[in-house]
């Protein structure tokens, strides 16, 4: 396990001698009035491979569109090992980047693709056939090299557009949504190449996607960008069990919201006023002045669901069931609560359903810990 | 096949056989015809009216005298040369120009390009005759040209432009420069900015850009362009008899003066049957193009 052998944990950003392969400063960028990327801050280390998750439109193609040199910041700077790129231009930049729509040369071969950038630089052409080799082999494209783009399937045109920007070794390579164009079958495969490759070639990867779970899955660390900025930048475990914010939390996942009025309830703890005559939900959280309006919010799959409440939990509501979704694995239970509110739980099937205790309109306890969900404040 | 899809087929076949298959012939038969004061100025003429006899004896007067006579007198093969001459040169000056219209077009923002369009079709709104007399009006030694050359005071002769070969390649070009622009730009336009950001990415600078990916990929659009321009030039009539005077070679005038001075139809008609030829391998040519760019963009 990682947590038994910390030295081993990749965690550049927690080291504060590390200094950051890619920063922001105060970056704003605006199309006539538009703010598209409002005073944002962000740090990349090397070998990272760093997610940028959001809506549509909250500006991570802007983003990194400026980091490939296509737009210039309005305000503020953006350094490359240290060097401020502003007046830098795209075909000088430690740079590469895969388009979103792979932009791959309809008029070139593969292997003429993937050599494209190859031979704008001083490699010797011996040199760059190696390479060329090399990125096939990688990609697992040796047998399309005499291929034209349009003679070959939606997956592979985008591993040719990896491999073609991966060919120069760039310090820095950008994916904008590389996976949208992919069936959910290929797409798995695909992230776990992109990992894989990543691992392999050490280089520093900047993706962008809109699916939380592609980006929980490939990334080191995930942003999450909301109208042109930057609400949480953590691991994907931190942004999924500590979300800072509600709109986090919502983004990241199913999450059952609760909001109510804080009061101190000892050390480390509060609990939660929801409803009129409820038992209030007890938490664990520091630095919540009494009194304070809070969102409490609980993933489904931290609660348990039972004919009686279990004692070895601190919270226990009564709920009724409104509806069970069977997955398979795991099912989902939709319940209200007395006061009216809806949750929802989640618990894995380790019975057959035949055997299950309980089904629709069954009152039902819900439990869960003190620890199981997260106080937040905004 | 049912009768239904025989007639749909039918229906283009029966449109080329009525309007070129048989005039071509007729054409055909002409040229292989001896001259004759009569009306029509030529013999023989088909009497079906006489029989097998006389069918098999319409045959035996026809000959290939007009065809060789094309290879004895050196005003036709010379037409024919400075014709392919003049369409080249016009085709080539021709791209020069249309090549960055039609690149501005497609660069320039999406809201003008409809009016640009426009303007580049605008002058088809008017007489395709008018517009070459106004030309004349231009290029004449009194023509607005000159004068305002005179006026600036950068000549003090004025030039003489009108009756040469240049007032033929102005006249050319400027006709002929839509057939030019719109298919390059037809190409340009649905080309993927991306492909363009994605060569700077990896190391081009604007202008490397350009030559590997942009001008390769209007290839299609430049070769459809030339096509559109040179063969109807090689025939062209109108602008060489109006613009270039006598001293303008041009197979185009050469016909029509066999036709109309000379009133020599069977050699008017081998001249045309030669020029029939010889545009059939850059139409052949043309049809490949498009084909092949239609099979590329499937
Ligand atoms: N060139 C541009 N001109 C004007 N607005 C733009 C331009 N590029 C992006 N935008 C706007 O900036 C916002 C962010 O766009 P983008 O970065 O593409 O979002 P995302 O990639 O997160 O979907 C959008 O509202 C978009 O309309
Ligand atoms: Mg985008």
């Amino acid at each position: 396990m990682a947590q038994s052998k910390p030295q081993n944990v990749f965690a550049p950003w927690d080291d504060p001698n590390e200094v950051p392969l890619i920063r922001f400063r105060n970056v704003t960028k605006r199309f006539g009035t538009f703010t598209a990327i409002d005073s944002l801050d962000l740090d990349i280390y090397r070998k990272e491979f760093f997610a940028l998750l959001g809506p549509s439109g909250c500006g991570k193609t802007t983003l990194m569109r400026m980091l490939a040199g296509f737009e210039t910041p309005s305000e503020g700077k953006i350094t490359v090992d240290d060097v401020d790129v502003g007046p830098i231009p795209p075909n000088k930049r430690p740079v590469n980047m895969m388009f979103q729509s792979y932009a791959l040369f309809p008029h070139l071969t593969v292997e003429d693709n993937i050599a494209f950038g190859l031979k704008r630089s001083k490699m010797s052409r011996d040199e760059i056939t190696a390479r060329v080799t090399e990125m096939l082999r990688l990609t697992r494209l040796e047998k399309f090299a005499r291929r034209k783009p349009h003679q070959i399937s939606g997956g592979q045109r985008q591993r040719v557009a990896l491999a073609r920007s991966l060919a120069k070794a760039p310090k820095l390579l950008l994916l904008d949504e590389p996976l949208g164009a992919l069936d959910r079958k290929l797409r798995e495969d695909t992230q776990f190449e992109l990992m894989d490759i990543q691992e392999k070639t050490g280089t520093t990867f900047v993706i962008v996607t809109h699916d939380q779970e592609e980006a929980m899955t490939v990334a080191s660390r995930v942003a999450v960008m909301d109208h042109g900025r930057i609400v949480q930048v953590d691991t994907p475990a931190g942004i999924y069990e500590t979300p800072n914010s509600v709109y986090v939390a919502d983004f990241i996942g199913d999450v059952n919201i609760i909001e109510g009025n804080a009061s101190p309830a000892g050390e480390g703890r509060v609990s939660i006023h929801y409803a009129e005559g409820a038992q209030p939900i007890i938490a664990a959280a520091d630095h919540i002045p009494d009194g304070q309006r809070v969102s409490f919010a609980i993933r489904p799959e931290k609660i348990v669901v039972g004919t009686e409440p279990d004692p070895d939990r601190t919270n226990q509501v009564r709920g009724r069931i409104v509806d069970i979704g069977y997955l398979g694995n795991v099912s989902t239970y939709h319940l209200e609560l007395p006061g009216g509110q809806k949750f929802s739980a989640q618990m894995t099937n380790a019975r057959r359903l035949a055997r299950r205790d309980f089904t629709w309109d069954d009152e039902v306890w819900l439990s869960w810990t003190e620890t199981a969900g997260v106080v937040l404040t905004e | 096949m049912n009768l239904r899809r025989l007639l749909l087929i039918a229906i283009p076949y029966l449109w080329l056989l009525g309007l070129f298959l048989v005039p071509f012939l007729i054409v055909l038969k002409i040229s292989l015809s001896d001259t004759a004061v009569a009306i029509p100025p030529y013999t023989p003429t088909l009497d079906l009216s006489g029989g097998w006899a006389s069918i098999k004896e319409f045959f035996g007067q026809l000959d290939f005298e007009n065809f060789i006579w094309l290879t004895q007198d050196e005003l036709y093969w010379r037409s024919y040369l400075s014709s392919l001459q003049i369409a080249a040169v016009s085709t080539f000056i021709t791209l020069l120009v249309g090549y960055p219209v039609a690149y501005g077009m497609a660069q320039s923002p999406d809201e003008w390009r409809p009016t640009l369009m426009m303007l580049v079709i605008l002058p088809f709104w008017t007489s395709f005759l008018i517009r070459v007399y106004a030309w004349i009006g231009i290029l004449a030694n009194e023509g607005f040209l000159n004068q305002f050359l005179l006026w600036t005071g950068i000549i003090d002769m004025p030039l003489q432009i009108m009756n040469t070969t240049t007032a033929v390649y102005i006249g050319i070009v400027y006709t002929y420069l839509p057939f030019m622009i719109l298919p390059i730009y037809a190409t340009l336009e649905k080309m993927d900015g991306a492909l363009i950001e994605a060569a700077e990415d990896l190391g081009c600078s604007r202008l490397s850009a350009f030559w590997l990916v942009t001008l390769p990929l209007s290839r299609p659009g430049i070769i459809a362009g030339c096509f559109l321009v040179f063969i109807p030039v090689i025939g062209e009539f109108v602008i060489p008899s109006l613009l270039g005077g006598s001293r303008t070679l041009m197979i185009g005038k050469v016909l029509w003066e066999e036709f109309f001075s000379n009133r020599d139809w069977p050699v008017a008609s081998a001249v045309a049957v030669v020029l029939l030829i010889l545009l059939i391998v850059p139409i052949v040519l043309f049809q490949r193009n498009q084909q092949r760019q239609q099979e590329a963009s499937q």
